[in-house]
């Protein structure tokens, strides 16, 4: 027992060195990161005058389209909200989604083990007694853990910057203890769900157009490019049955206290059933594929 | 009982048969055309504790696919094969804890950290205890003189150095079987050197099976007493690397010194082939049979200084072998180079 996690140590501690070594990346990486809260603050600025505009008395009732956007004007306040979102609340989701998207956005996981599969790299974990899987996730949580170890300081600087819009201040101690909970697992399901998907090219060697394709669906239906709230009934009922609104709308939502308190121990477990699901998958996947390989050559 | 036994090993592949021209690729989307290359067709041989194995064939013959084989990587299409009691391709722990595989052309070691860290994870996977790790590192890396090298980024290091690395990578966990495919390809004469001693010394004191390819004679002169020789996925020979030479050369080359006073050259054609002459050298070849009776008729004629007999260069001879035991390679002979330059020069003029 103890053999093993030295040696799981021992992989985490060298793919952490590994890292640290291109400093000017990582550097540029980071800044590139915080770029886009800039332009989604003006574009979500602009949708809401827009709608305020459309939907206030002086307004012009003709241009009326705008409100089909279940835009509502709030009883008391006066607030202009979009499908319960004020404009703060949509920049505090986005600011949250980008924090879930740190966990779950797997860079190069998938196209790396394609890669490794074409170029005959693979072997190296049929040869050595390693499991491929574990180690790559052990690389791939020493990146994270690496990158995040330095990029909490920017990060902290911009959600003390924009601290503004959270207007419902920090959630209860049960709600947090779900969210950090939900953000571990959208790790956890970030990386075994893209695993999976890098594991198909046992059978297409090429993967990248699927990639391509579940990147976009990702960017979708995760609610990162706008909250999941904003579909109609119907996509949202349909949403919330992929495991993809975990990496991203999940802890947002629980953290800004869109999931009642009731409900969200429940989400938590089925996202945990999800990474189950997905652990399974991989692993069914591995298997086979190596069988595949080594049936095939290489 | 052998410490390695393969019996009638058998490696099918199905290979795309991509045509030229769109249409043809086009094609190829809807319906493929697969032909069957027989990589391994049938292969028995059985190795001994201890022995340095050298494998030598064409290329694309089933050398590499053996090693494959051997190591688990792929899974033969049939027959059998034992490695120390294990079947490779079932690729059990305990079974991978006891062989490495070197592949020239391969990199196993982190790119962009030194060599150093790459074998703790090594130390790690292998399980290793810590003190027989630095004994074994400190022992290996002075035999290939690394030691100053082990803290450089593997990225930073000449081929050879990277090469001696893989090699140190690979013999840390003190495998019993070791599979080297072309541990010198690309190397330069030195590295190439150094390599050969290293392995001659370490094989002698560890006694360890070692399985090799390489296409330098000079690595498999060195280091095998026994040579093995697979061409079309088959055996073709399996002995000393002397009986090679026996049994393909029918010849040999008779070096002559000669004195100042031998100035027609053209006579020594009677005798055997002219090989080369630049004076007062020449050399002939002679039947093997005949070398005897050619020497003393030589010797009787011509006023010599010395005398040398040789066995034709093992490039050569080896060469002969490949193109004996498969007709579609053929030795290009010097009939062929200077022909092949008249026509160009034919060519030119006109």
């Amino acid at each position: 027992m103890t053999a093993h996690v030295v040696k799981w140590w021992t992989i985490l501690r060298i793919s952490l060195e590994e890292r640290f070594v291109y400093r000017g990346d990582f550097a540029l990486g980071t800044l590139m990161r915080f770029l886009p809260i800039i332009t989604q603050i003006f574009l979500w600025t602009a949708v809401f005058a827009a709608v305020e505009q459309a939907s206030s008395p002086a307004g012009s009732q003709a241009s009326s389209q705008a409100t089909e956007m279940a835009a509502e004007q709030a009883a008391a306040g006066g607030a202009t909200t979009v499908a319960g979102y004020s404009l703060s609340a949509m920049i505090a989701y986005y600011l949250l989604t980008m924090m879930s998207r740190a966990f779950s956005s797997m860079p190069g996981l998938a196209s790396g083990i394609a890669l490794q599969v074409r170029n005959g790299e693979i072997k190296k974990f049929l040869i050595q007694p390693v499991d491929m899987i574990g180690f790559l996730l052990l690389t791939r949580m020493a990146h994270k853990l690496a990158y995040y170890t330095i990029a909490i300081l920017p990060f902290a600087f911009v959600f003390y910057l924009c601290r503004g819009y959270f207007e419902l201040g920090w959630p209860d101690m049960q709600r947090m203890v779900v969210y950090l909970c939900s953000l571990l697992l959208a790790f956890v399901l970030g990386f075994f769900l893209e695993a999976s998907i890098g594991l198909i090219s046992f059978w297409f060697l090429e993967v990248s157009s699927l990639l391509f394709v579940y990147n976009l669906l990702t960017f979708f239906l995760s609610g990162h490019m706008f909250p999941l709230d904003l579909l109609p009934d119907f996509a949202q009922q349909v949403v919330t049955y992929l495991p993809l609104h975990y990496l991203a709308y999940y802890p947002a939502a629980v953290f800004l206290e869109k999931i009642p308190a009731n409900e969200m121990w429940i989400g938590l477990g089925v996202q945990a059933a999800w990474v189950l699901a997905f652990i399974g998958v991989s692993r069914v996947m591995l298997n086979r594929g190596l069988h595949r390989y080594s049936g095939f050559g290489g | 009982m052998s410490i390695i036994q393969i019996k009638d090993l058998v490696k099918s592949y199905r290979v795309y048969q991509k045509k030229e021209g769109l249409a043809a690729s086009l094609k190829g989307l809807v319906k493929r055309e697969y032909k069957e290359v027989h990589a391994v067709a049938g292969i028995d041989l059985e190795v001994e504790q201890g022995e340095f194995v050298a494998f030598l064939g064409p290329n694309g013959a089933g050398k590499t696919t053996t090693l494959k084989l051997l190591s688990g990587v792929i899974h033969p299409t049939s027959g059998t094969a034992e490695v120390m009691g294990y079947t490779p391709w079932k690729r059990d722990n305990r079974y991978r804890r006891r062989f490495a595989l070197v592949m020239g052309q391969k990199n196993q070691l982190w790119w962009d950290l030194p060599a150093q860290e790459s074998f703790r994870l090594h130390q790690q996977i292998y399980r290793i205890p810590p003190q027989q790790f630095d004994a074994t590192l400190a022992e290996i890396s002075d035999l290939l003189d690394i030691t100053r090298l082990l803290k450089q980024p593997v990225r930073e290091l000449s081929l050879g150095e990277r090469m001696k690395m893989e090699l140190t990578a690979a013999l840390l966990h003190s495998p019993d079987v070791l599979f080297l495919d072309e541990p010198t390809i690309g190397l330069d004469v030195v590295a190439q050197h150094n390599i050969q001693q290293f392995l001659k010394f370490y094989q002698e004191r560890r006694k360890i099976t070692i399985l090799l390819t390489s296409h330098y004679m000079k690595d498999v002169a060195a280091l095998c007493k026994r040579v093995v020789i697979i061409a079309q996925g088959q055996l073709q020979y399996d002995g000393s690397l002397e009986g090679i030479v026996d049994q393909t050369t029918s010849h040999k080359l008779v070096s002559l010194l000669l004195d100042e006073s031998e100035i027609r050259t053209e006579e020594f054609s009677k005798y055997g082939v002219v090989e080369s002459i630049e004076l007062p050298r020449v050399v002939l070849r002679v039947a093997r049979e005949d070398v005897a009776k050619t020497l003393n008729a030589i010797l009787d004629n011509h006023t010599i200084h010395d005398v040398t007999v040789e066995d034709p260069p093992l490039e050569e001879v080896i060469a002969e072998m490949f193109s004996q035991v498969d007709p579609s390679i053929r030795r290009a002979t010097d009939e062929d180079i200077a022909a092949s330059a008249g026509h160009a020069r034919t060519e030119s003029d006109a």
